[in-house]
């Protein structure tokens, strides 16, 4: 399962964090600025994992606080200037949760047209949206980046729609729109699938 | 066109990101936060009719506030009543905030699951996926709950689409996780199960999921998922990249679901059916062939992805550790990797390889690797990776590398990082103890430990090169003089001093014939540290010099000086007051007699597991997987000597020693603060040291000196609290008689081995027997493990395994020869037997050993624990079906009824685990009365299997108890009736 991700820039500003585990603000944060000192102080070519164990018993805090404890590992991936953090158990798959990364990452790209760190501050909101098209109370829900971009443009869609009847007198129309409503979902397609031999 | 429009985003959100970016200062950016929250807050509060588009870019703007490490403590109950918006951008923005913001604690909780609910029930798909991954991401105890019952109507229903059906499996599982108990089971796990047969692959990623996590807490439920998950696996497995379009990633066909799925078999054992089993083998294989192929394409993805599915499918590999041609392919392939440009790929094969090392089949073809594993440990830049190098050589050390790879470790321990020298040092110490070249090199290596990694040793460490000193006395010279010689050294740490302390006051007489080391240098030596030590330290300094007092009369008087001087006498520390102050009394009053007696030398501790193994256990609990395969010297299970130190009403067999053995000699152990020596009492209380009890007796008797650095789970101590004393001492007395005494030593047997699995078989002086058994149905493995406590090598050791009369027709005992017929001294050998039962018996196999130890011929027979109730497979039923089976048995010789006195004190517990242990399935609230106990299972013999229902009555006043059996069988009723009988 994942306990956490947190995408933060080189200098340790969260740009996303999102845990699937509840801990207080204060220890998200504490969380935040731990994981930070040790995965900036990393080369570039050593490996992608550090063991939860080590990395917060090494520290003065308890581990049992922090999304410690030896079945943690925390797998992430450095790209441009953003630092990409998935804390797991071990009942994840390494390589699986690095591809992971990769999808989700590719997926904001596709979404946002040559990703930069300035859209996830932008846009918290839709970068949410697309997370939660991937992973799911801490599991994966879908791989497939073509199915996700559909999901997010249909979305998009919808509020779009719904953007452009709030651009008018918004009282009236939110009323008129009301009514329509019950027919909007219907309008949503769901991809259809390639058949599976 | 890009799908997030960047023109429409919202304004008024731009421009208060841009302000705090463009903040000079901590101060400036604090303000404007409180003036945009201030803002919000009036907005909220005053205009009730907000329309969507400002609703969504407050809440956006919270958002990063919180994001930049603010508390937000309003916008709460707006976001609960966006929920309820018909508006499906206003819902979303309410949920985010919700997933985000709300605490399970919160009191919001309510109304959010109301609002949840609504949504459920609507016909309208995005809603439902809303609600579904809100109940998921906060997942709380209130929402399981309340939504639990729901969600899996949504997964088995034909009518659901797919997407929602996808989500409805991890919200489940999520909920699952919380509180199992709220999850009904029911007619849809078998619905889910067939999931995996699902055309969209996406719902059968989630579905295997949900089913992995499931099936590890009732993996009957979903057995039929095995067969399932390998025909789908072989469905992938075999298809080309552009089958499956879109779930393939960077051409490899679904690597996640593949992960996904060969965990789920992880949980099972290796399928029985033969078809099945070829089927799944052929994808192990194709999977490995993959490995081989030229990769088709550069890109590291393409390589991650596929290496996920071969990393686990190796696991499953090991997992079943039953093909040795597979296994030795993954070795093969991890072995490979360990030198792969990849740093991932290396960590990984490292990780891989250390469970491969610990399976019989793979274990030398690993051990081929270990070059490249210390080199690895020498050159690799990542610390990640380095730790993992020192795992697998921990994993892979056995008796013909053992000397290497300590040397390799300790030469890396100077360098190695502070966050792993701790577990290294206890693995380095571990393995010293474990395969010793011979003692001295035992003491070498731990010594050598000391000096470069003083700080991260344990006391444990020090502690148990201590005990094996005194246990042997072929290495105790050696080791007296090469603690004098570290302490020479300029600076040494204070851990050293501890050693060099203890070692010379037992041993310091054996170096004290050379000039270079007399008594005054020694205790010059020691004295010129003392200063410089912690209170502690000289605690024990001053127990030397009691006991050099002993030793070395021609020095008393500068010892004694040190004892009076008024640094000690008047010492802040009352420990060291204390002990100043008893010893120069001791060394004034005493004669020479009473001196020599109560200063005897240490008598040696107790055989039992090693402390710093339990240390390295609490560490890292997965090494004791390690520990089990290779057997050795040290894996005695805890619980024996354990709970017999800890026993208070220890058995009468034992009781006439424990009195002296109890008032302990000067223990390594610095905490027995309050009674040094028993001093307190008088000189006089304080004579028995050694002599007067020989060695066998000390397991029994001989706690408190170093027992509480051990962890005793427990669940064991209930049950062998009872029983363990008064087997340990009647094993010792067979020890050399030639035939099994017959029923005494069975009886001990079975009230001890009837309930469990593993345990000391055996042990005197000269041998240890371990034994470690699992069985599964009719058939049964045991392992042996033959230890050879001695330093002199045992010849012709040839045990051997025979079943009596009628027991040879009842139960098919399988021997596997050693392949050594001599057991070094130290050594360990193991052996396997495999036994199977035909049909019902009384009696137990017997195992004869001989062998020849220094010349004379040593024979020993035991029973081995194989008795009728390890066939016994528990079985649940209500209250009706149990008792329309109890009706059924009721013709004569079915039924036994024994009413009898309690041995054992009548405790519900205990029971409990007895009967458990046993190997009955225990039926709850079936007796109306609840102290009773009900329970049935299924004796498993090749040629029949007989159901068994028990019921057993205790009555506390009384101390009795009343048991009746009913089985099918009426000779199985008497030999059930018989082992039971022992037990209470």
């Amino acid at each position: 399962m994942i306990k956490a991700i947190v995408v933060f820039n080189n200098h340790g500003k969260p740009r996303l964090i999102k845990f699937f585990q509840h801990y207080n603000e204060d220890m998200q944060q504490q969380i935040v600025r731990e994981t930070f000192h040790l995965v900036s102080k990393r080369d570039e070519n050593v490996c992608n994992f550090l063991e939860g164990g080590r990395w917060a018993s090494g520290k003065n805090s308890d581990p049992e606080n922090l999304i410690g404890g030896s079945d943690y590992k925390i797998i992430y991936r450095h790209y441009a200037t953003l630092y990409f953090v998935f804390c797991v158990d071990s009942s994840e798959s390494e390589l699986g949760i690095l591809d992971l990364i990769q999808v989700f990452v590719e997926t904001l790209d596709k979404a946002f047209e040559n990703v930069c760190e300035l859209d996830l501050i932008f846009h918290v909101d839709k970068v949410h949206y697309i997370l939660q098209e991937l992973v799911m109370g801490g599991m994966v829900l879908e791989t497939n980046m073509t199915e996700i971009v559909t999901r997010i443009e249909e979305q998009s869609k919808l509020e779009k729609s719904e953007a452009g009847l709030a651009g008018a007198p918004a009282r009236v129309v939110s009323a008129a729109k009301n009514l329509d409503l019950p027919k909007l979902p219907s309008n949503i397609q769901l991809p259809n699938l390639p058949s599976f031999r | 066109m890009p799908t997030v429009a960047k023109g429409d985003a919202m304004r008024g959100l731009a421009v208060f990101i841009s302000d705090i970016r463009n903040c000079k200062s901590k101060e400036a950016e604090q303000k404007r936060i409180n003036k945009e929250l201030a803002n919000i807050r009036s907005k909220f509060k005053g205009d009730k009719t907000l329309d969507g588009y400002s609703k969504k870019k407050y809440v956006c703007k919270l958002l990063f506030i919180f994001l930049l490490g603010h508390d937000i403590d309003f916008g709460h109950m707006e976001a609960v009543n966006l929920l309820s918006s018909n508006k499906y951008t206003e819902k979303q923005i309410g949920y985010l905030f919700i997933s985000v913001l709300v605490n399970t604690e919160s009191e919001l909780i309510r109304l959010i699951i109301q609002a949840i609910k609504n949504d459920l029930f609507t016909r309208n798909p995005v809603h439902i996926c809303l609600a579904l991954q809100c109940i998921a991401n906060i997942g709380s105890k209130e929402m399981a709950e309340a939504l639990a019952p729901e969600i899996p109507k949504l997964i088995v229903s034909g009518e659901t689409l797919d997407a929602v059906k996808q989500s409805a499996c991890l919200c489940l599982l999520r909920l699952f996780r919380t509180s199992p108990e709220t999850v009904p089971s029911g007619e849809w796990t078998q619905r889910v199960g067939h999931l995996l047969n699902d055309q969209h692959l996406g719902v059968v990623t989630s579905a295997t999921s949900l089913i992995h996590t499931l099936a590890q807490k009732t993996p009957e439920d979903f057995r039929q998922c095995v067969q399932l998950a390998i025909s789908r696996l072989s469905r992938i497995v075999t298809s080309s990249y552009t089958d499956l379009q879109d779930y393939t990633y960077y051409f490899v066909p679904a690597p996640w679901l593949s992960v996904k799925l060969l965990r789920l078999l992880q949980v099972y054992p290796p399928p029985e059916d033969p078809a099945m089993r070829g089927r799944l083998n052929e994808c192990l294989e194709t999977i490995l062939n993959k490995a081989q192929e030229p990769p088709k394409s550069k890109k590291v993805q393409h390589s991650n992805a596929k290496n996920a599915v071969l990393f686990e499918a190796i696991n499953l590999i090991i997992h079943h550790d039953t093909e040795p041609t597979l296994l030795v392919r993954a070795c093969n392939q991890l072995g490979q990797f360990l030198q792969h440009r990849e740093t991932n790929l290396r960590y990984l094969a490292l990780e891989s390889m250390c469970l491969l090392a610990s399976s019989e089949f793979s274990h030398e073809a690993v051990k081929k690797h270990m070059d490249t594993v210390i080199t690895a440990l020498k050159t690799e830049r990542d610390v990640s990776v380095r730790q993992r190098a020192v795992d697998l050589l921990y994993g892979m050390c056995d008796k013909s590398n053992a000397e290497e790879i300590v040397a390799e470790m300790l030469s890396y321990l100077e360098t190695a990082d502070y966050s792993i020298r701790e577990e290294m040092v206890l693995k380095v110490a571990i393995l010293a103890e474990k395969y010793p070249v011979d003692y001295t090199w035992y003491v070498d290596t731990i010594l050598n430990l000391i000096r470069i990694a003083g700080d991260y040793v344990s006391d444990e460490v020090w502690y148990r090169v201590i005990q094996i000193v005194i246990n042997r006395d072929d290495v105790q010279g050696y080791a007296a003089k090469v603690v004098f010689e570290a302490l020479q050294a300029p600076a040494c740490h204070e851990n050293m001093v501890k050693v060099g302390g203890y070692i010379l006051g037992e041993f310091g007489n054996l170096i004290a014939g050379d000039q270079r080391s007399s008594p005054m240098v020694q205790f010059q030596l020691l004295h010129s540290k003392y200063h410089l030590c912690s209170a502690p330290t000289r605690g024990l300094l001053l127990s030397t010099y009691i006991k050099f007092i002993n030793l070395f009369p021609e020095i008393k008087g500068q010892l004694q000086d040190v004892l009076r001087n008024n640094n000690n006498l008047q010492n802040a520390d009352a420990e060291l007051q204390q002990r100043a102050i008893e010893y120069l009394q001791l060394s004034t009053v005493a004669s020479q007699d009473v001196l020599a007696t109560v200063l005897e030398e240490m008598p040696p501790f107790p055989e039992r597991e090693s402390s710093i193994l339990a240390k390295l256990k609490k560490k890292k609990p997965n090494v004791s997987d390690i520990e089990v395969k290779e057997g050795k010297k040290s894996s005695n299970p805890p619980t024996l000597n354990n709970s017999a130190a800890n026993t208070p009403e220890a058995t009468p067999a034992s009781a006439p020693v424990p009195v002296m053995a109890a008032a302990p000699a000067p223990a390594p152990v610095q905490s027995a603060s309050d009674d040094l020596l028993g001093l307190s009492a008088g000189p006089a209380a304080a004579v028995p040291v050694t002599n007067n009890f020989a060695a066998p007796a000390a397991p029994a008797g001989g706690g408190g000196l170093l027992v509480d650095v051990f962890d005793t789970p427990p669940a064991q101590n209930n049950v062998s609290t009872a029983l363990a004393p008064q087997a340990e001492d009647n094993f010792f007395n067979m020890a050399g008689e030639t035939a099994p005494s017959g029923d005494a030593s069975a009886t001990e047997l079975d009230g001890r081995f009837a309930i469990k699995n593993n345990g000391v078989l055996f042990e005197n002086e000269l041998l240890q027997i371990g034994v470690k058994a699992e069985y599964k149905g009719n058939l049964g493995r045991l392992g042996l493990f033959y230890g050879n406590k001695t330093s002199y090598p045992f010849q012709f050791f040839t045990p051997t395994v025979s079943c009596p009369g009628e027991l040879a027709s009842a139960l098919n005992v399988q021997t596997k020869p050693l392949d050594v017929n001599t057991v070094e001294g130290g050594a360990q050998v193991q052996q396997i037997i495999n036994v199977e039962c035909i049909a019902d018996f009384l009696d137990a196999p017997i195992l004869s050993i001989k062998f020849s130890y220094s010349g004379s011929m040593q024979q020993i027979n035991l029973m081995l624990p194989v008795m009728l109730n390890k066939f016994f497979e528990p079985v649940e039923m209500d209250a009706t079906t149990f008792f329309n089976r109890w009706k059924q048995l009721n013709s004569p010789g079915q039924e036994e009824q024994k009413i009898f006195k309690a041995t054992y004190p009548i405790n519900q517990d205990n029971s409990r685990t007895k009967l458990l242990g046993f190997g009955f399935g225990l039926l709850d609230g079936v007796d109306p009365n609840p102290d009773n106990f009900v329970g049935a299972g299924i004796i498993k013999a090749q040629s029949s299997q007989v159901g068994c229902l028990l019921r057993l009555e205790p009555n506390m006043q009384a101390q009795m108890y009343r048991l009746t059996l009913r089985t099918s069988s009426n000779s199985v009723t008497t030999r059930l009736a018989d082992l039971l009988l022992k037990l209470f």
